[in-house]
């Protein structure tokens, strides 16, 4: 059964396709086609919110974005969204739509009595009220979020899939109506690359609601149907429709969010919901309509009191009748329109009430000719009905409009229909900086010059008339397609059709009411933030003379809507407050986005596993199958330790780091930074970034550098190799290896040109084995026969070329454990069948994989340091009692910092061990040291832990620190207060703890 | 002589051989690693008439001095066996499948002498193959470059990024938009899936 309030004919709706919603519970029916609004006013259900802050009853506004009203939630659980506009939201089978801000019901809503105890709650009052003691804000917000809320957050993480993607064109001609559809046809024809965006489902923009209109002869929507057939033939051309141009930005950087599935019942499981587009546009034409205006008028927000436009719209575009019996109040001519077109669809129209002293204009006078009702230089003064209006107080204006006749007429109606005129829709224009002026003969904000490549054309550039539209849109289209450098290859000629404006006009912003202004009777400005003209004036009365402040003071314009209702009305209060011109009022900013977007499509997939790069090395899958635990080092996944059955971290690394000390253990240390540097220079420029003499290095060897930063301070170590006479491979931490390579090529390219060195990135060029323990020369012995690794062929610090498991391989001799060690080097698709093998021939020495853990270890055993561990910026090699590497000879990258005379501080942290009394206590990493425990909690501090483990080779705890003066306190006793009120002593010793004379190392 | 059985590459965990499809179907998108690729990393100074002369009489080719240009085999002005890329003003890639010419050696022989690097670098990156008709769309999803035939057209090479990874396109000489992404191989895995889920809207097949 059709819904009582539809037209048995007409509208763009298929009454062949009913369509089943709730709406607060409720099964409703709809037709394809339909919108949630549409489809509501179709039940007759008007009322469908409370305001923000009265909790007064609303209903369907408008027929679109400019909805300030009818903000639904619509979905369940993790699938809700909140704040969305009926007027947008397309009908789709078991749509599950609700109210907001109301409870328990938006029939009886409870929170009403904030609108009885309006007198008390004006504007700013949060800001008057709430203030003081600041200490109770938290609660004050709490409450105030909520009794006056928007909708509410999905509940779980959202299930769906959101898509983004960069794109470009020459013209993006954003506005699908009679304007962007000309801009599109002269743009797409030209050969230009163009992208046309429409918010609405289908393409028409206004034509859609004005189906009498005419285009070169023939029907507006057959000349639609002709232009968008000849969009899509053409390859050059991409149509995207239900994408919202939400955002102008820098360079012609537009956002746009397209909405692929929410009007799908069954959605493909291969789609996105939403996708962004972030696009770079050469040429932008802007092509965004205009929005009808309403009149702030005596209680101007029941349900049923719409704008005129929205009016014609469910008639003419859904084959709705939004009322059976209404009031049409208007300022200008081109309401009549909406006038004539419900009288056509049979909505009685009880009065035109018009403010203008004498109502005049072609479709005025069409309305006389069809024996409407006019009551012109009147005003509806009062409006009555609770959940919808029910009838308007109609009263003569005395002549300058200022105040109503006192006894006015009492008519009854179920539909008031308001054009206060229109406004441009700016937005994107301002957006892009673009200047905004204003338009005396149409009262309106017009688009004055781009700031960038840009062009506005149609109602949004102020050409109200479909003619002027076509043509506007046309050149603009021409025009565009040429700025970006497009020779035309066909020449055309406008579309045309009749020019008819909205005027002539009467503009009377705040219409007297029956009783003052703010004593009975609301007159509204902002419905959404339900700002009145009284919240105006008493902001003004209280020294707000900016229209930014005046915005936040009140909150007009704000919200989801971003005034696009309001903020002329509010400005033009303003300026008839003050007394003096619109312009000089000025206009708030427009701020994306137009409309709200969905946080998903930010995100997009970067989500879960695609986040970021988890960086793989060559035998990540074995680490896998042996059961490693990783870590994160950079975007690097590194095993941390490889725990047997029943094993906990602490044993695992116990046992992993006795092996190395005992037998055997073996390491993946591909992820180390790798930099191939040649060049005749290159021995010179590694004099250069490093802090000890590199000239002399014979090829065959390797030796450890520091490298400083301007600051002197320690930013990386590693090894670094001569391969060659003008050959070098310098080894970088794993983390630090991109910007290794950046500070290098920077110093390369801006300091020293004149070396002829180049640098190339090799870390990933080389899967890397690490074998240490006193057992690592019998392994490689066994898995190579063209290198000789007796200690004196082989010597520590140096490298070989040779075969090892069949694999060509490059063989380090160096050590970070401090234990006999060898880092095998082979071509990376080598390295997993490199490790099977060390694995394999291992097995008679109980060969044991380790990881980073207890690397740290067995480094820190022998005191080695960890770049970015130990160090923090702050410190220098000499803070380190590292002065062996720092050469007193040459220059160096960091050199001249460290004498400055704060590097001569007795006090400056240094590196030292500590010994914890009770060996098996280990100190907290970061722990704070003090030298006397006071009985309060601030302490004079002197240092703190930068690395600690329980060694099983030493037997006992282990840690490293950066204390103040640290090298002059050996053996002296310091305390670490822990935050359970316990203290550790400890005292302070040499930071090598293991070895000291490097023996094992050396072997 | 190395084992060959014993080289694994990047994606080899993601075992593509197994999913390749004889027939492919209507999928929009076709994905494969190109593993093994040799890529010879050269560095040089262009304006250099030797540098540029020691370079072509090794690879049978001038270097493309036009930015972001490729020259490639079986191409009028090509060499016979590498594709050369123009990666910066003073950098190439070389990139050849055949395992036997020891490209870097003879182009650091003739070099010797002259400020120019030679350096392997194909064993770091893996190579994914993407094309179909919409490899356009699906590479825009995750990079800035326009990859419209106007701009980026076949024969067009570039280093940037794609999703989270630093990479080199390559775009083929082919009818239908042909792709080669060079990644870092420990990026591999992340920016095949990554490539994979943005394709999935086209439908996605593994092509041999």
């Amino acid at each position: 059964m059709p819904a009582r309030f539809r037209l048995t004919e007409g509208g763009r709706i298929d009454r062949s396709k009913p369509i089943s919603f709730t709406f607060n519970g409720k099964v409703y029916q709809g037709f394809e086609g339909d919108t949630l609004a549409s489809a509501l006013l179709a039940n007759g259900v008007h009322l469908v919110g409370r305001s923000f802050k009265y909790h007064r009853p609303r209903g369907i506004m408008s027929a679109g974005a400019e909805e300030a009203n009818a903000l639904i939630q619509v979905g369940e659980g993790a699938r809700t969204d909140p704040n969305l506009r009926a007027t947008q939201i397309e009908l789709v089978d078991g749509l599950k739509a609700s109210s907001q801000n109301c409870w328990p019901s938006v029939e009886f809503d409870v929170s009403i009595v904030n609108n009885l105890a309006s007198r008390l709650i004006p504007s700013g009052f949060y800001y008057k009220t709430f203030m003081w003691p600041a200490s109770l804000w938290m609660t004050y917000e709490k409450i105030i979020r909520n009794a006056a809320g928007l909708g509410k957050a999905p509940e779980g993480p959202d299930p769906d899939k959101y898509d983004k993607t960069f794109a470009h064109c020459d013209v993006l001609v954003t506005g699908a109506g009679p304007t962007g559809l000309a801009a599109a046809l002269s743009a797409g024809r030209s050969g230009a690359r163009v992208i046309l965006s429409e918010q609405d489902a289908t393409l028409g923009g206004s034509l859609l609601s004005e189906p009498d209109q005419q285009i070169d002869g023939q029907p507006a929507l057959e000349w639609v149907a002709a232009a968008r057939a000849e969009l899509e033939g053409l390859d050059n051309v991409r149509i995207l429709t239900r994408t919202q141009t939400y955002g102008y930005f820098d360079h012609n950087f537009i956002g746009l969010m397209e909405n692929l599935t929410d009007h799908l019942k069954d959605k493909p499981a291969n789609l996105p919901r939403h996708r962004l587009w972030k696009l770079r546009a050469k040429q932008v034409v802007i092509a965004t309509g205009a929005i009808e205006r309403p009149l702030v008028f005596s209680d101007n927000d029941r349900p049923g009191i719409m704008l005129a436009s929205a009016c014609r719209t469910y008639v003419n575009r859904y084959g709705v009748k939004p009322g059976s019996k209404a009031v049409v109040f208007t300022n200008n001519d081109g309401a009549y329109a909406a006038a004539l077109d419900m009288h056509k669809a049979g909505i009685h129209i009880a009065a035109v009430v018009d403010l203008r002293a004498y109502a005049e204009g072609p479709l005025t006078e069409k309305a006389r000719d069809a024996g409407l009702r006019i009551l012109d230089g009147h005003a509806i003064t009062a409006t009555a009905g609770d959940k919808r209006v029910k009838a308007v107080q109609v009263t003569r204006l005395s002549d300058d409009g200022e105040s109503a006749k006192a006894v006015g007429e009492h008519i009854e109606c179920d539909l008031v229909a308001v054009s206060g005129g229109w406004n441009p829709t700016v937005h994107l224009h301002s957006q892009s900086r673009g200047k905004i002026l204003f338009d005396e003969a149409h009262a309106c904000f017009v688009p004055g010059d781009s700031a960038q490549a840009s062009s506005t054309a149609g109602a949004c550039n102020g050409s109200f008339g479909l003619g002027a539209c076509l043509s506007e849109g046309y050149d603009a289209g021409l025009a565009a397609a040429k700025a970006a450098g497009i020779k035309s290859r066909k020449k055309g000629s406008a579309p045309q059709a009749e020019d008819r404006d909205f005027l002539p006009a009467r503009w009377l912003w705040l219409v007297p009411g029956d009783k003052p202004l703010g004593h009975g009777g609301k007159h509204f400005v902002d419905v959404q933030n339900d700002v009145t003209a009284a919240d105006l004036h008493l902001a003004l009365r209280e020294g707000y003379r900016s229209i930014e402040h005046v915005k936040r003071y009140t909150t007009t314009g704000m919200g989801t809507d971003q005034g696009k209702t309001s903020n002329v009305n509010a400005i033009a209060i303003v300026s008839q407050y003050f007394g003096c011109p619109i312009p000089d009022v000025g206009v708030t900013t427009f701020r994306p986005p137009y409309t709200p977007v969905t946080f998903g499509v930010f995100a997009g997939r970067d989500t879960g596993d695609l986040l970021d790069p988890a960086r793989k090395t060559p035998m990540h899958a074995l680490h896998e199958q042996a059961g490693a635990a990783f870590e994160d080092v950079g975007q690097w996944k590194r095993p941390w330790y490889f725990p047997h059955e029943g094993e906990d971290m602490h044993a695992a690394v116990n046992r992993e780091v006795r092996a190395c000390r005992d037998s055997l253990g073996v390491m993946d240390a591909s992820t180390l930074g790798k930099i191939d540097i040649q060049g005749k220079d290159a021995a010179e420029f590694l004099n250069r970034v490093y802090t000890n003499a590199w000239l002399k290095l014979k090829v065959g060897s390797c030796r450890y550098g520091l490298m400083l930063g301007e600051n002197g301070m320690v930013m990386d170590d590693g090894v670094t190799s001569r391969l060659g006479e003008n050959h070098f491979l310098m080894t970088t931490t794993s983390g630090n290896a991109a910007p290794v390579l950046a500070h290098l090529e920077e110093y390369l390219q801006t300091e020293w040109p004149e070396l002829e060195v180049y640098l190339t990135s090799v870390t990933e060029q080389f899967a890397t084995v690490s074998i240490a323990g006193p057992n690592a020369r019998k392994l490689l012995a066994e898995l190579t026969d063209d290198i000789d690794l007796s200690a004196d062929a082989f010597p520590f610090m140096t490298w070989r070329n040779g075969t090892v498991a069949g694999i060509p391989a490059r063989v380090f001799r160096i050590s970070f454990t401090g234990d006999l060690s060898y880092e095998i080097n082979v071509p990376a698709s080598y390295g997993a069948a490199l490790w099977q093998a060390v694995m394999t021939t291992g097995e008679k020495y109980a060969i044991t994989p380790y990881g980073t853990e207890a690397m740290h270890v067995l480094r820190a055993e022998k005191g080695f340091i960890i770049v970015g561990q130990d160090t923090d910026g702050s410190v220098t090699p000499i803070d380190l009692g590292m002065d062996w590497i720092v050469s007193k000879t040459k220059d160096f990258v960091g050199r001249r910092s460290l004498y400055r005379s704060d590097m001569d501080k007795p006090d400056r942290k240094q590196l030292v061990g500590l010994l914890t009394d009770s060996p098996d206590t280990v100190l907290p990493e970061g722990a704070q040291l003090v030298e006397k425990i006071e009985s309060g909690p601030t302490m004079a501090m002197v240092g703190h832990v930068t690395s600690s483990y329980h060694s099983p080779n030493c037997e006992r705890s282990i840690a490293m620190a950066l204390i103040k003066g640290g090298r002059a306190r050996m053996g002296q006793k310091l305390y670490s207060p822990q935050a359970d009120g316990k203290v550790i002593t400890c005292s302070v010793s040499d930071v090598v703890f293991y070895d000291k004379e490097g023996e094992r190392t050396r072997g | 002589m190395v084992e060959a059985y014993l080289r694994q590459s990047p994606l080899s965990q993601l075992a593509l051989p197994s999913r390749a499809a004889e027939e492919t179907g209507d999928a929009g998108v076709l994905m494969a690693e190109r593993p093994f690729r040799r890529i010879v990393n050269l560095r040089g100074d262009p304006k250099s008439e030797a540098f540029q002369n020691a370079a072509k009489s090794v690879l049978g080719a001038e270097l493309p001095l036009t930015p972001n240009s490729t020259t490639s085999p079986n191409t009028a002005a090509a060499s016979k066996d590498a594709s050369l890329l123009w990666l910066g003003p003073d950098e190439w890639w070389a990139i050849s499948e055949d395992e036997t010419p020891p490209l870097a050696d003879k182009l650091r022989d003739a070099l010797t002498g002259q400020h120019a690097a030679v350096t392997d670098v194909g064993e770091g990156y893996s190579c994914i193959a993407v094309s179909g008709p919409n490899a356009i769309d699906t590479l825009a999803k995750g990079c800035t470059l326009d990859f419209h035939d106007s701009v980026f057209a076949p024969g067009s090479c570039a280093q940037s990024d794609m999703a989270k990874a630093a990479v080199v396109f390559r775009r083929l000489e082919d009818e239908t938009p042909s792709f080669e992404i060079y990644v870092r191989s420990s990026f591999a895995e992340y920016l095949w899936r990554w490539i994979e889920d943005a394709a999935g809207e086209y439908g996605v097949a593994v092509s041999a």
